[in-house]
């Protein structure tokens, strides 16, 4: 046995991982290893058109196979009134299709039998009869006239228009741009990209006909949400809905909507009487489950000639697909875009966005990210490459020049978001210092001269993360705060229940290093248990990064209930006066004689044992915390690339990554959290894309089509951190699951920029491919 | 309908009777009931299914369990056989290789046959050797990095002389 480390997991110590023992050894338990005596199984027949009419759908082939107990079409589920649902933006998605199919890959019919293989079977003897309808999968031409309504189904929507939306002082902004010496403009898309954790979604429905007790196993992110829209969606009855969200593999914002396989599941089991398991195929997660961004921005900075930032003017259209299924804070259409003054004191600033319907899969927000400060930070950063060319300076020091600066904290920025803290030019530095930026840009005038092709790339985002407050912010009207419950035992061992569920974060290990920091009780002794709805305290869940902000205030919260309680019970058992004891991680003691102490341990076990007259027996609490405020992570990545001019292709020489999370928890989790990011920024950047032909069929289907990262290609990270406390976080923590993948794509795609931005290349839109780079290069006469 | 097939699992021999379509991936996780293998993407691009037969890495969704018919089958579940982990699983562990887990008994298999085949790799022989294994939570510098001790750490024990212990 290898001998582990002492550390008692206090905040700060990089113990590992309490999960890891299972997973190494294969032990995992994922919904799709759950299996039920009984279950059946369950495919989904899609759409092979992107837009189609339903003239009929014949089942009687599919239904005659032998082991194929059912074949559900939209027409059963509307008997049940569930053949739409509503989405968690306010609008409705089809269950299964009863008049159109909308994309292809929409859901049109579901095959229940016995085995797995016989679903699959019976799929192809469905016969569906389609009027193919001309297709739109650009969001410009769906909001023109002539083009093909796709929601013709709801009442009084006469275009493929869904929203218009915006955020700060349109007049300030004008004024600003009035006394601009000039304006950069940057018109850039984000295209649609995945998420796809390796596990893909599914669910074993299981209801008890006799008692109507439902449990669901769910890869959910958000458990306690999830049971309330199945009762609120399905009628059921909330206090008969168990949900279990087991063991989740990757999440990254894929398993926070509610799918249509998981509602049709579920209706089966209950028509049935009997388990269904449905879990997805990859084709099936990746043309139909929520995608990320399809973001077309067009964003203007007004600046004086000597690079102060004066105002920023955004217009943005988003691509929400056949339906706008955005699991989103309900009051705020384009998410947190606002967010896009990012790191920088920007006096004025006016964001307006519209989203349109399109013939494409429903989704747009998820993807390790807060409610798109992805497409926001990509966007400013971007913005201020393109300013830094455009006003030849260095584009380190026009960040500078611009940065809110710490005494300005809390800063209020131009479009509403109060900032808790920050030092962002600490962090640039230390990224230019590691990086050795000044000799990178000798190296790079040398290179330039040979007509060698290298660039310097870098990003200095600020996030907002840790949703709430629950004033103002609400998933379907259910107020985003966080939850956790403690149960000391006698023996000084614990129970922590949690609100949020981890998908590979690291719950288990970082949220008992809470408990140790503010109760003493180490962390190997704290057991961590989320996912089941029975079992934890309501929570929204986790996303957006808010786990640590919010599950984590939670944590060390009801910690200091019990420390609270505690100090009594101690102070009884030293004979003592309350106010005269004071703690220690895990110590007791008078104040004055430290020798005299009890310890956490002594303190539970009276908990039960001997307390004082009149006190409630037990030591255990729980606690829902409403945040005050959001975090603002932030930090500096700083890209270098080589560019070959005869091919096109980059090579990611170095990445340096600073990040600033406030306290750091764990600091080998957080690192993990960052290279994970990175990882899938740099895919986002350079491989990752999900595009749609004319006809609306989706060119990104499978992993041959859409590229993930692997170890081959992914660049080594070289990581470093400042620290600046969140002064409203009770352990001044930030979150930290997200910055990489806000951050990085703007620091890859300004390093290839500032590698060709001399040859008049200003963009090139992600991802940034190899053949986009040398038809940019042979457009300016620069390939070879 | 069924195929009879006899298979060494794990140093076990089983016998079944299965249907020629059967893929060797649910043969694993359905008939045996170990489900340390896991699906990722059905298309033999993710690697999470990754299991050795005669000791050569394979992706189990694209192998019929009929191909696997007298041959060795070695899973996740066999690299703690007796109880101890093994160098490959400790040092996943220990240097933080993993998150989810959803990749990691895949990666795990790929390193071991690896590691089988060339007991001292580079980094870049690391990564070459695991780029069939997709990992979307770790970024991958950790797991080359346990690979590169899990290799450390097999020489050693392996430089210990016989019966001593061998210790996870």
């Amino acid at each position: 046995m290898a001998i582990e480390t002492p550390m008692k997991g206090f905040i700060g110590e990089s113990i590992k991982r309490k999960e890891d023992d299972r997973f190494i050894r294969g032990k995992g338990n994922y919904v799709d290893d759950i299996t039920l005596p009984g279950m059946l199984h369950m495919a989904i027949l899609r759409s092979p058109f992107a837009h189609a009419r339903i003239r009929s759908i014949n089942t009687s082939a599919a239904q005659a196979l032998p082991g194929v107990v059912a074949v559900v079409t939209g027409e059963v589920l509307a008997q049940h009134k569930l053949a739409w649902m509503p989405t968690l933006s306010g609008d409705t998605q089809a269950v299964l299709a009863t008049d159109k199919v909308r994309f292809q890959g929409q859901e049109v019919a579901c095959v229940i039998a016995t085995d797995p293989y016989i679903t699959r079977d019976a799929l192809p003897l469905i016969e569906v009869d389609y009027e193919v309808l001309p297709a739109v999968v650009d969001p410009y031409k769906a909001l023109q006239p002539d083009a093909p309504l796709i929601r013709d189904e709801k009442e009084g929507q006469t275009s493929n228009h869904i929203y218009h939306w915006e955020a700060g002082d349109k007049a300030k902004t004008e004024e600003a741009f009035s006394k601009a010496d000039r304006v950069v403009t940057l018109e850039t898309f984000y295209p649609r990209c995945h998420p796809s954790p390796v596990e893909t979604c599914g669910i074993v429905a299981d209801i008890n006909p006799a008692t109507g007790n439902t449990i669901l196993y769910m890869t959910s992110q958000a458990p306690h949400a999830h049971r309330t829209l199945f009762a609120i969606v399905a009628g059921l009855p909330e206090e008969k809905i168990r949900i279990i969200s087991p063991d989740i593999g990757g999440g990254f914002g894929n398993k926070v909507p509610i799918y249509p396989g998981y509602v049709v599941a579920t209706a089966a089991s209950l028509l049935i009487g009997k388990p269904v398991k449905w879990v997805e195929d990859r084709s099936d997660n990746l043309i139909s489950t929520g995608f990320a961004r399809d973001f077309h921005m067009k964003g203007e900075m007004a600046l004086r000639n000597d690079g102060r930032m004066l105002g920023l003017r955004v217009k943005l259209l988003s691509d929400n697909g056949a339906f706008f299924a955005d699991a989103q804070p309900s009051k705020f259409r384009a998410g947190l875009f606002h967010i896009v003054t990012g790191s920088y004191d920007v006096p004025a600033a006016h964001v307006e966005a519209d989203g349109a319907y399109t013939n494409k899969a429903p989704g747009g927000v998820a993807f390790r990210c807060s409610f798109r400060v992805t497409e926001a930070s990509y966007l400013i950063e971007r913005l201020v490459e393109s300013a830094a060319i455009e006003l030849n300076q260095d584009p380190a020091e026009l960040r500078a020049k611009n940065f809110i600066r710490p005494e300005q904290f809390p800063y209020k920025s131009a479009t509403g978001f109060e900032y808790d803290s920050g030092q962002y030019e600490k962090a640039l530095r230390l990224a230019l210092e590691k990086a050795g930026y000044e000799e990178l840009r000798k190296e790079q005038a040398e290179k330039r001269k040979k007509g060698e092709l290298m660039g310097i790339g870098i990003a200095s985002f600020t996030e907002v993360v840790g949703a709430g407050p629950g004033k103002h912010y609400d998933i379907a009207g259910l107020r985003m705060f966080d939850s956790a419950e403690l149960r000391v035992h006698p023996t000084g061992k614990a129970i922590l229940k949690l609100g949020v569920r981890s998908q590979g974060q690291g719950h288990e290990t970082t949220f008992a290093q809470i408990v140790a920091e503010e109760l003493g009780i180490p962390a190997a002794d704290v057991e961590v248990q989320e996912g089941d709805t029975d079992n934890t305290p309501y929570g929204l869940g986790t996303y957006a990064s808010r786990s640590t902000p919010v599950g984590g205030a939670a944590t060390a919260m009801v910690s200091r209930k019990l420390r609270d309680k505690a100090k009594k019970i101690a102070a009884h058992l030293l004979e003592a006066s309350e106010a005269d004891i004071e703690f220690d991680h895990g110590k007791f003691f008078v104040r004055g004689s430290p020798s005299k102490s009890k310890t956490i341990q002594d303190v539970a076990f009276a908990a039960y044992t001997n307390l004082p007259d009149g006190m409630e027996a037990g030591l255990e609490g729980v606690t829902y915390y409403d945040p005050p405020n959001f975090t603002f992570p932030f930090g500096t990545y700083l890209v270098v690339v080589d560019i070959d001019r005869g091919t096109g292709q980059v090579k990611v020489r170095r990445m340096v990554a600073v990040d600033d999370c406030g306290i750091r928890i764990n600091p080998m989790i957080v690192e993990g959290q960052i290279h994970g990011g990175l990882a899938e920024g740099f895919g986002i950047a350079f491989m990752e894309l999900i595009t749609f032909d004319e006809e609306g069929n989706c060119i990104g289907s499978n992993f041959t089509d859409y590229l993930l990262p692997t170890s081959w290609e992914t660049p080594k990270f070289e990581t470093y951190e400042t620290v600046t406390p969140s002064p409203h976080h009770p352990i001044g923590a930030k979150g930290i699951g997200e910055s990489a993948t806000v951050g990085s794509p703007a620091a890859f795609v300004n390093a290839v920029i500032d590698a060709l931005g001399h040859l008049g290349i200003k963009n090139i839109d992600m991802p940034v491919t190899s053949d986009k780079i040398w038809t940019a290069l042979k457009a300016a006469g620069a390939a070879e | 309908m069924g195929w009879p097939i006899s298979v060494t699992v794990n140093g076990e021999k089983v016998s079944a009777e299965v249907e020629p379509r059967l893929l060797l991936v649910h043969f694993i996780r359905e008939k045996l009931r170990l489900t340390g293998t896991h699906i990722g993407c059905d298309t033999t691009h993710c690697g999470a299914c990754t299991v050795l037969l005669d000791g050569v890495p394979v992706k189990s969704c694209t192998v019929l369990a009929v191909q696997a018919d007298e041959r060795q089958l070695t899973t996740v579940e066999a690299l703690h056989a007796g109880g101890a982990l093994h160098p490959i699983q400790a040092a996943f562990k220990q240097e933080h290789g993993l998150q989810c887990g959803f990749c990691t008994p895949g990666m795990m298999m790929s390193s071991f046959a690896l590691l089988a085949d060339n007991p001292d790799p580079t980094e870049e022989e690391i990564r070459w050797a695991l780029s069939g294994n997709i990992c979307r939570c770790t970024g991958y510098m950790n797991i080359v990095k346990a690979v590169r001790a899990a290799a450390v750490q097999m020489k050693e024990a392996a430089a210990v002389p016989a019966g001593a212990a061998v210790g996870s």
